[in-house]
């Protein structure tokens, strides 16, 4: 250890949990709180973010947006900066369902509390609906062939101010638009005092409540400003412990931590699982300039799956397409008539989908699909390709065989789209959405938390971030992480008290 | 075996087939990010990945009695396409992992970027006026 360093409170990750406990509990630094943040990823200066796809995905996401799961047949990214994954996100934010957050059935959470939380973060972060100018073709003709095809389509409010339409959310806002927690919730920590540590990965929390921290060196050539403190091993002690470092983060970290945790931990990870579809026009469309993903269509209650506009970058589209070689190349060639939709299975908790640690510490996810949601991607496959021929397009590349659907397919996408071209292993399917780990609930027999964030049988040990999903949200999470860490920051301040009195 | 090799040239070629028309320094560039890639995976990935390469030159001796890097362009196309659609599991992994690199190489050019008309700018609406 190089040094010891001790504090009131530890929130470890800067995300959309850690950055809005951080903002929350700013306030005590005034009565004398010590408040840290450490967040393994760098902090980026606002002219690093270039909009390149392989340089930009290198510097944002843990193994540049492609973490495998175990058995290899799914992608899962997520984002490791100062600002966690709100750096990479296309600042969607709804309000979670009532209809889900009833079904996650946690005592003592309520919806009406979470959407009042989560209003509030709305505000914050300047949330709104775009107006129509700063809408592209893209956006336009998913709007059109949804509304022909008799899908209620609804249009995403997004973070944003000042948005220019560069298209680039997911390689980091170059225009500083988009309002994460890197933009509003952090700075505002740390005007008030809260320290923020970047570069500085927690290794494990000790029963006695101290964090072994790595941090590490900026290495030569690599974007990112250096750590905050001196490379080296720390000791770092705190009376409260928060933990942040999203669903993957958090769950490894108290798996390898030596603490008396609820058994579990690492269960219930769902991720909403993605594929990614396009579509060719006659003619060129605007796709790769304006917000990209402004509408969605959602049948998940009915049949988990959920719809989203989207626009991908050269080498993300590549890969998502199926199959290769010449039709491949002549889709890929067809760039700037492409139409593009995202596809979310509304996976649900099932037993064997977990997070777990190797010997060495590191992440291990655990997935494999079930019946349930190959059929909630086949169902929202055919969906898509209705909503794109409705829009006018002229063929369609999906995973079917051959890949290419023509106009005439559309009356018989039941018949073309099956469930036996879902194949894992065949086609590119990724998630951004990843949830559940350290989920809330009574007890330790059936949860890691309560309905505060609070670890069963640790009350020093709070955990703010999507881990807390006791099961899929079947919605873009952000706003709920926020509403939830209100909660968390709220229970954390009212310990704080009764400590006091 | 490293991605210059004969068999990964002829599997880049058969997933992209303008690659064919690469020269020495398009061939570099995209090596080099591939190389990148995997220098930063772990060991063991990287072994599976050479292993996997090998695997992928010899088996086609068995059926067509040359290596891959020797067949045609349709046998190749041929042979790889019933490699993605394998029973099993570890096979068409294998392959999806080689063809994502192959893809990544060629696609994470800018060059390939601006060949394909993707032209996203960081002035978004400003930079179409």
């Amino acid at each position: 250890m190089s040094a010891s360093r001790s504090y009131d409170i530890v929130i470890i990750g800067s995300g959309a949990g850690g950055g809005t406990v951080a903002q929350e509990l700013a306030p005590l630094v005034r009565d004398g709180v010590r408040i840290l943040v450490l967040e393994k990823g760098p902090r980026f200066a606002d002219q690093e973010f270039t909009g390149r796809e392989l340089e930009m995905a290198d510097a944002l996401y843990q193994d540049g947006g492609a973490f495998l799961t175990r058995d290899g047949t799914m992608t899962l990214a997520f984002a490791s900066a100062y600002g966690g994954s709100t750096v990479v996100y296309t600042g969607t934010s709804l309000t979670a369902p009532q209809r889900v957050i009833r079904a996650w059935g946690v005592p003592g959470l309520e919806h009406a509390d979470l959407t009042r939380r989560s209003a509030k973060y709305a505000e914050q972060n300047n949330v709104h609906a775009l107006d129509d100018p700063l809408i592209n073709d893209n956006n336009r003709l998913f709007v059109e062939g949804g509304r022909k095809a008799g899908y209620l389509v609804e249009q995403f409010p997004v973070n944003v101010k000042g948005c220019r339409g560069s298209s680039l959310c997911n390689l980091g806002c170059p225009n500083q638009a988009k309002q994460g927690t890197n933009r509003v919730q952090l700075p505002r920590a740390e005007r008030a005092g809260v320290e923020v540590v970047t570069r500085a990965e927690v290794l494990r929390i000790e029963p006695d409540r101290t964090l072994t921290v790595r941090v590490s060196q900026k290495a030569a050539g690599t974007k990112g400003a250096p750590s905050e403190w001196a490379p080296g091993d720390y000791a770092v002690r705190a009376r409260a412990v928060v933990a942040a470092a999203g669903a993957i983060g958090t769950s490894a970290l108290l798996l390898r931590s030596p603490l008396p945790a609820p058994r579990s931990l690492g269960h219930g990870f769902t991720c909403h699982p993605a594929l990614i579809l396009v579509a060719e026009h006659a003619r060129p469309i605007t796709n790769d300039v304006g917000h990209p993903k402004s509408y969605f269509v959602d049948h998940g209650a009915s049949e988990r799956f959920v719809l989203e506009t989207c626009m991908y970058f050269p080498f993300v589209t590549a890969k998502s397409l199926t199959g290769f070689g010449a039709t491949h190349s002549a889709i890929m060639h067809a760039f700037p008539r492409l139409q593009m939709i995202l596809i979310l299975a509304c996976d649900h908790v099932a037993s064997g989908n977990r997070i777990a640690v190797s010997r060495t510490g590191s992440p291990i996810v655990h997935y494999r699909f079930t019946p349930e949601t190959i059929d909630g991607l086949v169902r929202g496959t055919r969906a898509a390709a209705r909503i794109f021929f409705a829009a006018g397009a002229r063929r369609v590349h999906a995973p079917a065989d051959p890949p290419l659907l023509e106009t005439a397919d559309a009356d018989r996408l039941e018949e073309r789209v099956t469930a036996r071209h879902f194949r894992p292993g065949m086609l590119a399917v990724s998630a951004a959405h990843l949830m559940g780990g350290c989920g809330m609930g009574r007890t330790a027999a059936d949860s890691v938390t309560d309905a505060w964030g609070r670890v069963h049988g640790l009350p020093w040990l709070r955990v703010a971030d999507a881990s807390l999903f006791p099961d899929s949200l079947e919605i873009n999470p952000y706003l709920t992480i926020m509403g939830l860490a209100d909660r968390v920051a709220e229970g954390v301040r009212r310990d704080l008290a009764v400590v006091r009195d | 075996m490293t991605l210059s090799s004969p068999v990964f040239r002829a599997v880049a070629t058969c997933v992209v087939p303008e690659a064919s028309r690469l020269d020495a320094a398009q061939w570099d560039e995209m090596d080099a990010i591939v190389a990148e890639v995997i220098a930063a995976r772990p060991r063991a990935v990287q072994r599976q990945l050479a292993l996997f390469l090998i695997l992928l030159e010899w088996f086609p001796l068995l059926r067509y009695g040359r290596r891959l890097s020797r067949l045609d362009p349709a046998r190749r196309t041929k042979f790889l396409d019933r490699l993605q659609r394998a029973p099993m599991l570890l096979l068409r992994r294998g392959f999806w992992g080689v063809r994502t690199l192959v893809l990544m190489g060629y696609y994470g050019r800018p060059a390939a970027a601006a060949e394909i008309g993707y032209r996203a700018d960081a002035r978004g609406w400003e930079a179409r006026r």
